[in-house]
């Protein structure tokens, strides 16, 4: 047992996580691009066309996997923040920063996406859905987050403000859910029917999971390649950067 | 296969714009990404071997 | 001037208004500001009294987060800047309470203000008597909200670059719920539905930043101050 937490903190040291990271980027952009072709061609070529939606539906297979993975990273992120706060590992905090870009970037496409998709659905490129509206505020989540940290010189306070913040916010985003549909109901404004559940064939249900899959694997090789680059600028003076960088 | 024609899935039923749109948000945004990351990686890179050269 | 059977929570929130009252000048033009943002939108809007009646809940909720938002970023600057803070957290006293006590200060002197002019402005937007007590009322639970979580975020943006706007950025999203139910149970009164239900999620919603906030703002504090 001791040995085993021994050798988990041997990795939460920059020094011996950043070779580690180097080895496991490769496997995941691999997986990425592999899941991503066979989602692609399942959702593409393969899915039947939607009864209701033609084919207009086929944004499902990059909406969904988006709005999934923005809402995935942020708990990710908090995730690390909290074991960043207990343990005081250096590694969490990197973790949280080379997290939340990709965050970002995944519920910005999920908007955007969703704009496109509502456009031909319900006739407007935005509606005061719920869902819509917390997916809008989560963005606007990860846009603080990223802008408190990099308006902090020091990295060390960058880190542990950001983690605060994180924790913050992820107590904030089911209250937040909850209030925005508690708002909707009330308003009766959008009532908008998603007709995504029951009329799902099981070539859809596959293209979108292996989608979201992709966009998982995604997720990993870039934010493990961002957190390598996060230790380089950090540690650029250190020895162990001095050995592995030129490798 | 659900298409006849290649042009017959770039139409994708009248909805070219908003599919292509959306799919092709998503490949500009993660490729962006990595291009950005790419770029970040080799200016640390650039001053690193540059701190070498110094010693 | 010695408190010596006082908490560290009294002591705090007098030296806190005791400071305001010298500066007189930061609450009255806080308060003018919230006044003015919501004289601005009728003019904005149109002088449709159906339809200024319908806003005047989410107006003034709006003008309120606005203007705590204003008085936040000097909740903990000037200390911060003299020394007092960093007095504050090595002193025995507990750090958490000298906070909650600042915290309190700041809602006494931004919060309280904007919850006795709202019926005034309620009655410009002509909202009829009972909305105005309820209006009232929502705020008198809300404000304290923003006051709570207004905290974290000025903790968490001391001495940063650009704190004003950074801050805003940070905590405005998380005003939302408070938005929400505080404007929605005087619009749910309004429409004939009940406000019960918004009155209790918004007290859920106190309680949880009164549990978390000067928690959080402690932990951010020390960290600004490291």
């Amino acid at each position: 047992m001791s040995r085993s937490l021994v050798n988990w903190f041997k990795y939460a040291s920059p020094a011996s996580f950043y070779p580690l990271a180097g080895r496991m980027i490769p496997y995941f952009a691999a997986a990425a691009a592999v899941l991503g072709l066979a989602g692609l061609w399942i959702g593409l070529l393969v899915a039947p066309t939607d009864a209701q939606q033609g084919e207009g539906y086929r944004i499902i297979f990059v909406h969904v996997p988006a709005s999934w993975m923005s809402m995935f990273v942020y708990c990710v992120m908090a995730f690390w923040s909290a074991l960043g706060l207990a343990f005081k590992t250096r590694l969490s905090g990197m973790m949280t920063a080379a997290l939340a870009p990709t965050g970002a970037l995944f519920a910005f496409l999920s908007l955007w996406t969703g704009a496109l998709w509502g456009k031909p659905m319900w006739g407007a490129w935005w509606v005061w859905d719920a869902r819509l509206t917390s997916q809008l505020i989560l963005f606007f989540l990860y846009l603080g987050f990223i802008a408190l940290q990099s308006s902090i010189d020091d990295p060390r306070r960058a880190d542990k403000a950001g983690a605060l913040l994180a924790l913050v916010g992820v107590i904030n985003v089911p209250i937040i859910y909850f209030s925005v549909q508690w708002w909707n109901t009330l308003h009766q404004g959008a009532s908008v029917s998603m007709t995504k559940a029951p009329s799902m064939a099981h070539t859809m249900l596959a293209g979108m999971l292996l989608m979201a899959l992709a966009f998982w694997a995604y997720t990993i090789a870039v934010a493990l390649a961002r957190v390598r680059c996060i230790m380089l600028e950090r540690e650029l003076s250190s020895e162990w950067v001095k050995r592995n960088a030129t490798e | 296969m659900q298409w006849n024609s290649f042009s017959d899935f770039v139409q994708m039923g009248g909805y070219a714009f908003y599919v292509w749109g959306s799919f092709g948000a998503c490949a500009l945004g993660m490729l962006l990404e990595l291009w950005l990351l790419k770029r970040r990686r080799q200016t640390i890179l650039t001053r690193l071997s540059g701190q070498e050269h110094l010693q | 001037m010695t408190f010596p059977h006082a908490s560290p929570f009294i002591l705090a929130i007098r030296r806190d208004l005791l400071l305001a009252a010298r500066h007189k000048t930061e609450i009255v033009t806080a308060l003018f500001f919230f006044v003015i943002v919501v004289n601005l939108l009728p003019l904005g809007i149109g002088p449709d009294t159906d339809l200024l009646r319908k806003i005047a809940p989410g107006a003034l909720w709006i003008g309120a987060l606005l203007a705590t938002l204003l008085g936040l970023q000097r909740l903990f600057a000037p200390d911060h800047a003299d020394g007092t803070l960093e007095q504050m957290a090595l002193s025995p006293q507990s750090f958490t309470l000298l906070v909650a006590g600042k915290i309190v200060a700041h809602w006494l002197v931004s919060g309280l203000p904007v919850v006795l002019i709202a019926p005034i402005l309620g009655v410009q937007f002509d909202l009829p008597g009972r909305s105005l007590g309820l209006l009232m009322l929502s705020l008198l639970l809300g404000t304290p909200i923003l006051s709570l979580i207004g905290a974290v975020g000025a903790a968490l943006t001391l001495g940063v670059r650009g704190g004003g706007a950074l801050l805003s950025l940070l905590i405005l999203p998380l005003y939302i719920p408070a938005l929400i139910f505080g404007a929605g149970a005087v619009e749910a009164d309004l429409a004939g539905l009940g406000a019960e239900g918004h009155f209790s999620l918004l007290g859920a919603v106190l309680l949880v930043s009164l549990f978390f906030a000067p928690w959080a703002t402690t932990a951010a504090l020390r960290v600004a101050l490291e």
